[in-house]
C-alpha cells in the first residue's frame, strides 16, 4: 500500500502547513488542495491509482486526523456568530416585529428583518416563492424572521428570544389532500403540480385484465440528517460585494440566488465550498447563505452563522410525505395489463423542487415492469407543514414502496411467485417506459432479480442474543415470540436531470511544470460532500493524461457551473467534463509533439504513462512530452436534451435510468411491535465500477438510510409542529440497527454514453431497500402494511 | 435585559460570569481568557483554542463526533462544561498521534474507505481507540455496541467495521493484517 502512504503523507503535509500557518480563513476546500502531493523526490514518485482502481480519498488524511475544515470549523479574527430566529406556528399573519430590546443589547452588531433585504424579497430553486425573511404571514413552523449578528454565539440566541413578534395565529393547512380545494395559503396557490401519465388506452374495457389489487399506501417525512450542520462564513469586500464560504451542494445556483436578493451582480458574490458534512438533497436549497450574506453586508465584519442540530432540522427541505392509491390489474398469466395510481405528495410551504420530485415518482410509479395501459395522476401540494425537496432518491423511493407493495399483493391474488411475477414483466433494453421514452440503455431488470434471490441467505442462525434482538439494548424481547421474515424489492430511478432542464458540469484541466515535473490542476465546481468525486477527478485525470501529480483546485466561483451534487449525476456530467477537458489537453500535447517531433498526432494516444504511436515507432514518457510546458483546457459537458413531459405525460424527460434489487430478512417481535433487520442482500445495475472500494460504500451508506426510512425515521409532525427535531427524538441507524449488508452482484455493462460507462450509483440502494424491508415485515406477521416507517402500533395493534 | 457588562466577545446579562481558566489538553497548557462561564468544552475546543477536531453535529450527546477522552474515560465534549474540566487531562484527536503521523486506526479508516463526508470521522477514531484499549479482539457485538454512540450517515458502518478488523488483525501480528 506504499501508494496510500504516499498520497497520505503528502496531503498531510501540505494540509497541516495551510491550517496552521492561518491562513486567514480556514475552510475545507484549502484544505482539500491539500492534494497538492509533490513529493520532495522525484524518484518517490508512484503510480497512482487510474480508473477501475481502488484510490485513497485525497482529503483522507486531514479527515482522520482532525486538520480537513468543515464549515463549521472556519474561523476568522473579529468574526460575528450569526442566529436566526424562527416562527414558533405553522400559519400566521405577522401583526408586528420589534426588534429594538435585541439591538439595543451589548454585543448585538445587527438585527435584520425583511425591511433589510435590498434585492429580491423571494428565492426559490425552482420557483422563487419564499420569502428570505416571512414580513407578512409565516407558513411554517421554523419560518425565519429576523437574523442578528453578535460578538458571542450566546448574545446571539439572547438577542433572538429579546426580538418581539406579535402573531395573529391561524389553523393550518396540513393535509395535503384537503389543501387542493382548500384557500391559498400562497399567492402562488396550494398547488405546485398536477400532472397525469396516461399509457396506453386506460379508459379502455381491454385495459382491463382478470384479477386487480388495490391498496393505500402512505410515507412518512425523513430528514437527510446529514452529520455536519450547515455553515456559512461571510466576509465583506471593498468593492461591496461578498466572499461568502459555505457547504453546499451547488455553489452557482446558490450564488445566482443570494446575489438577486441582495441587489448584487453574481460577479460581486465570490463563493467557495467549504467542507461539506454530508448533503443527500439537504443542501441543494439555500438554507442560510442569504442570511449569512445580509448579515455580513449591513455589518461590514465577517459572520459565521452555523445551525444547530435543531435548527438544521427547520433549516432545510425533508423528503415529501406522501400518500398513494394503486390498483393493478394483471391478465390470467400475470402480464400487468394496467397500473392505475394517484400520488399526493406533500410539499410543504414553500415550492423547492416538489414539481420535479412529483414527475419524478410518476414516471417511476410502475416499477421496472412493462405495463400494457397505465394512469398516473399526481399532486404536489403546498400546505403549512416543513417544505419538502430533495432527497436521495427523489420521488422513487416514495412510489417503489407502494408498487412494490403492490406486486407482492397482486402475485398472492394470482397465486403466482412474486419474484416470478416480477420476471414476466421486467422490463429490458427495447422496452418503452410509461412516458414513452425507449429505453436504449442497460437495463439489467431481470438479471438483477435473478442474482439477488439466487444468492445463499447470509448464516444468520436462530434469533440472536439479546442485543441482537428487536429492541436491542431495551432488552426487551422474548425469543419465542420473534418471527423471521423475508422479503423482495426492486427499484429504479433517472440519472442526471430532467424534463428539459439545461444540465452540465464545467472543468478546466491545466498542465504546469511543478517542482518535480508536470502538475495537473483540476478546477471544477463540483460540490464534494463525501461522494469522492475528488477521488474520481484524481483517477480519471491519471487515466486520461497518464499523468500522476493530480491537484484539485478549489471548488468555486470563479469556473463554470457544475450543476448539482445530486440526481446520482457528478459522476457522469463532472467526471464526463474532467474526463474531456482533459482530452482537450491532451490534444494539445499531440499538436504540440507533432510540431517537436514530427509525428501524426492523430496516430497518437496515451497508454499508461507514455504517448505512443499506433504503428509503435514512437514513444515518449508523458512527464517529457509535457516538460516545461502549459496546457489549459475548459469543457462543458452537456447530457442530452430531454423534453418536459407533455400533457398526457408523455415524452423523452430522462437521461438514463439506473436500477437495485434488495433481499431484506427481518426478526419481529409481534406483540412488541418491534424490528431489528438482519441483512439486505443487493444486487445494483452501475456500468462500470470506477472506484470499487468507494462504490461499496455509496451502497451500504445508501441502504442505511433505506433502513432508516423503513423501521424508525420519522419527522414527526402534528398539526404543522415538529415534534422531534433532534437526534434524541429523529432516530438514524446505529451500529447495532444496521444489518449485514451482502452485495450480491454489481453488473458492470457499460452504459452507452456515459463517461467510462459508469451509472451512477449513490442513488439506487436508498430506493428499494426501504420497500424491501416493508415486504419483510409482512412475510413475518403475515398481515399488511402499508405504511413506513413501520412503527410498533402498525405491527401490534 | 438589563444593563450589559463591557466585555468582548462574551455574552452579556449581569447574571453571568466570566471566567479565565486553564485546560491541560494534549499535554499542554492552554490558557482560556475572559469566557462565558456557561461553554461547553467543545465549544472552547473549537471556538478558542483553535482544535476543531472534534465535531459539532448534535450537541446534545447523542452522536459522538465531539468525543474526546477526559482523564481517561471517553466523553461527549459537548456535555462538559469546559471550565468544569479545569484539572482534568484532555486528550483530542489533535494529539491522539505522538509522532504527527498516522494512528494504526486512522490508517485502518484510509485503507477501508471508512471514510466519506468524515464529519463522525473523527469521534469514531477517538470511540475505537478506546474500545480497543479495553477489548482488543471484540465480538461483532461488542463493536457494534461500543461504537453505537457514534452516528455515521455516509457509511452504512460497513467499511468503519472493516476498520476495526483491520486494526485488531494488525495489532494481533497476524499476516492477514499486512498490508
Amino acid at each position: 500500500m506504499s501508494t496510500t502512504e504516499t498520497i497520505a503523507t503528502g496531503t498531510d503535509t501540505t494540509t497541516g502547513t495551510e491550517t496552521t500557518t492561518g491562513t486567514e480563513t480556514t475552510t475545507g476546500t484549502e484544505t482539500t488542495t491539500g492534494t497538492e502531493t509533490t513529493p520532495a523526490d522525484s524518484s518517490e514518485r508512484t503510480r497512482g491509482p487510474r480508473i477501475g482502481e481502488n484510490a485513497p480519498r485525497p482529503d483522507g488524511v486531514p479527515k482522520v486526523n482532525g486538520e480537513f475544515a468543515f464549515g463549521n470549523d472556519m474561523w476568522i479574527e473579529g468574526m460575528l456568530f450569526g442566529r436566526t430566529l424562527r416562527s414558533p406556528h405553522p400559519y400566521a399573519r405577522i401583526i408586528s416585529i420589534d426588534i429594538s430590546k435585541a439591538l439595543a443589547m451589548h454585543g448585538v452588531h445587527a438585527v435584520i428583518t425583511a425591511d433589510d433585504v435590498p434585492g429580491q424579497k423571494l428565492y426559490g430553486l425552482e420557483h422563487k416563492d419564499q420569502p428570505v425573511f416571512a414580513s407578512e404571514v409565516v407558513r411554517f413552523h421554523g419560518e425565519p424572521i429576523a437574523a442578528v449578528a453578535a460578538d458571542h454565539p450566546e448574545t446571539a440566541r439572547r438577542a433572538c428570544r429579546a426580538i418581539e413578534v406579535e402573531y395573529d395565529v391561524h389553523a393550518p393547512i396540513v393535509d395535503a389532500e384537503l389543501s387542493i380545494t382548500a384557500p391559498p395559503i400562497h399567492p402562488d396557490g396550494n398547488i405546485f403540480r398536477h400532472m397525469f401519465i396516461r399509457h396506453g388506452h386506460p379508459d379502455s374495457p381491454e385495459s382491463e385484465g382478470v384479477v386487480a389489487v388495490e391498496g393505500d399506501y402512505e410515507i412518512g417525512m425523513q430528514d437527510q440528517a446529514f452529520l455536519g450542520p450547515e455553515c456559512a462564513l461571510g466576509i465583506p469586500l471593498e468593492d461591496g460585494g461578498i466572499e461568502l464560504y459555505v457547504s453546499t451542494q451547488w455553489i452557482h445556483a446558490d450564488r445566482e440566488q443570494t446575489a438577486a436578493c441582495l441587489g448584487l451582480d453574481p460577479e460581486q458574490v465570490r463563493m467557495t465550498m467549504a467542507g461539506v458534512g454530508g448533503a443527500f438533497g439537504g443542501r441543494e436549497d439555500i438554507s442560510l447563505q442569504i442570511h449569512t450574506a445580509l448579515l455580513t453586508l449591513h455589518t461590514g465584519r465577517p459572520v459565521k452563522l452555523q445551525y444547530s442540530r435543531e435548527e438544521s432540522f427547520f433549516g432545510h427541505v425533508h423528503r415529501h410525505p406522501a400518500k398513494m392509491w394503486y390498483r393493478h390489474s394483471a391478465r390470467a398469466d400475470g402480464t400487468l395489463a394496467k397500473i392505475e395510481a394517484r400520488l399526493v405528495f406533500d410539499g410543504g410551504a414553500y415550492a423547492s423542487t416538489s414539481s420535479a420530485v412529483l414527475s419524478n415518482a410518476s414516471c417511476f410509479a410502475h416499477g421496472p415492469y412493462n405495463v400494457e395501459h397505465a394512469l398516473i395522476e399526481g399532486y404536489s401540494v403546498r400546505t403549512n407543514n416543513p417544505s419538502c425537496g430533495a432527497m436521495r432518491g427523489f420521488g422513487a423511493v416514495q412510489t417503489c414502496f407502494a408498487h412494490e407493495a403492490q406486486m407482492d399483493k397482486l402475485a398472492a391474488a394470482l397465486g403466482i411467485d412474486s419474484i416470478d411475477l416480477r420476471l414476466k414483466n421486467a422490463l429490458k433494453t427495447g422496452d418503452r417506459n410509461i412516458t414513452g421514452q425507449l429505453l436504449s440503455g442497460v437495463v439489467p431488470v431481470a438479471e438483477l432479480i435473478e442474482r439477488c434471490v439466487a444468492h445463499p441467505l447470509p448464516a444468520m442462525g436462530e434469533v440472536g442474543e439479546m442485543m441482537g434482538r428487536p429492541g436491542g439494548a431495551g432488552r426487551t424481547a422474548d425469543a419465542h415470540h420473534i418471527k423471521r421474515g423475508f422479503g423482495f424489492a426492486i427499484g429504479w430511478k433517472n440519472l442526471m436531470f430532467s424534463e428539459g432542464f439545461d444540465d452540465y458540469s464545467t472543468a478546466r484541466v491545466r498542465i504546469d511544470e511543478g517542482q518535480n515535473g508536470p502538475v495537473v490542476t483540476v478546477h471544477c465546481a463540483c460540490a464534494e460532500v463525501g461522494q469522492g468525486f475528488v477521488t474520481l477527478a484524481q483517477q480519471i485525470a491519471r487515466t486520461v493524461l497518464g499523468l500522476d501529480e493530480i491537484l484539485l483546485h478549489p471548488a468555486d466561483t470563479q469556473v463554470g457551473s457544475a450543476g448539482s451534487t445530486s440526481a446520482s449525476r457528478q459522476t457522469w456530467m463532472s467526471g464526463g467534463a474532467v474526463q474531456q477537458a482533459c482530452e482537450a489537453v491532451r490534444t494539445q500535447i499531440f499538436a504540440s509533439l507533432a510540431a517537436t517531433h514530427g509525428v501524426d498526432p492523430e496516430t497518437l494516444a496515451i497508454q499508461d504513462d507514455h504517448i505512443v504511436s499506433v504503428d509503435g515507432t514512437f514513444s515518449i514518457p508523458v512527464e517529457d512530452a509535457v516538460a516545461n510546458k502549459t496546457f489549459e483546457a475548459t469543457e462543458v459537458n452537456r447530457h442530452v436534451q430531454t423534453v418536459r413531459l407533455d400533457a398526457d405525460g408523455q415524452g423523452d424527460a430522462h437521461v438514463s435510468f439506473a436500477f437495485a434489487a434488495h433481499r431484506a430478512v427481518v426478526d419481529v417481535d409481534e406483540e412488541l411491535g418491534l424490528v431489528r433487520v438482519i441483512d439486505i442482500t443487493t444486487t445494483q445495475d452501475v456500468g462500470k465500477l470506477l472506484n470499487p472500494r468507494q462504490a461499496l460504500g455509496q451502497i451500504e451508506g445508501g441502504i442505511a438510510q433505506g433502513v432508516g426510512l423503513a423501521v424508525m425515521e420519522e419527522i414527526i409532525v402534528t398539526n404543522g409542529k415538529v415534534r422531534n427535531a433532534s437526534f434524541t427524538d429523529y432516530l438514524i441507524p446505529t451500529t447495532l440497527d444496521m444489518p449485514t449488508v451482502t452485495i450480491a452482484a454489481l453488473i458492470e455493462e457499460p452504459e452507452p454514453g456515459a463517461p467510462f460507462g459508469a451509472k451512477g450509483i449513490g442513488e439506487p440502494p436508498t430506493i428499494a431497500s426501504t420497500a424491501a424491508v416493508a415486504a419483510a415485515i409482512r412475510n413475518a406477521i403475515g398481515r399488511d402494511i402499508t405504511r413506513v416507517p413501520v412503527r410498533p402500533q402498525d405491527i401490534c395493534l | 435585559m438589563t444593563a450589559p457588562q463591557a466585555h468582548s466577545n462574551e455574552p452579556t446579562n449581569d447574571h453571568d460570569v466570566t471566567v479565565g481558566y486553564s485546560l491541560s489538553i494534549n499535554g499542554g497548557t492552554h490558557p482560556v481568557q475572559d469566557a462565558w462561564i456557561g461553554e461547553s468544552l467543545l465549544y472552547v475546543l473549537r471556538e478558542r483554542l483553535g482544535l476543531p477536531g472534534a465535531k459539532n453535529a448534535c450537541e446534545q450527546g447523542e452522536c459522538g463526533s465531539c468525543s474526546v477522552v477526559l482523564d481517561g474515560t471517553l466523553v461527549c465534549s459537548c456535555l462538559v462544561l469546559a471550565a468544569d474540566a479545569v484539572g482534568s487531562e484532555i486528550a483530542t484527536i489533535e494529539g491522539l498521534s505522538a509522532d504527527g503521523g498516522l494512528t494504526d486506526v486512522q490508517q485502518a479508516f484510509l485503507d477501508a474507505g471508512a471514510v466519506q463526508c468524515g464529519f463522525c470521522t473523527t469521534g469514531l477514531v477517538m470511540s475505537v481507540h478506546d474500545m480497543l484499549d479495553t477489548t482488543p479482539a471484540p465480538t461483532d457485538l461488542e463493536r457494534r455496541e461500543a461504537i453505537s454512540g457514534n452516528l455515521c450517515r455516509c457509511t452504512g458502518y460497513g467499511r468503519i467495521f472493516e476498520a476495526i478488523d483491520l486494526v485488531v488483525t494488525r495489532r494481533s501480528g497476524s499476516p492477514a493484517g499486512a498490508s
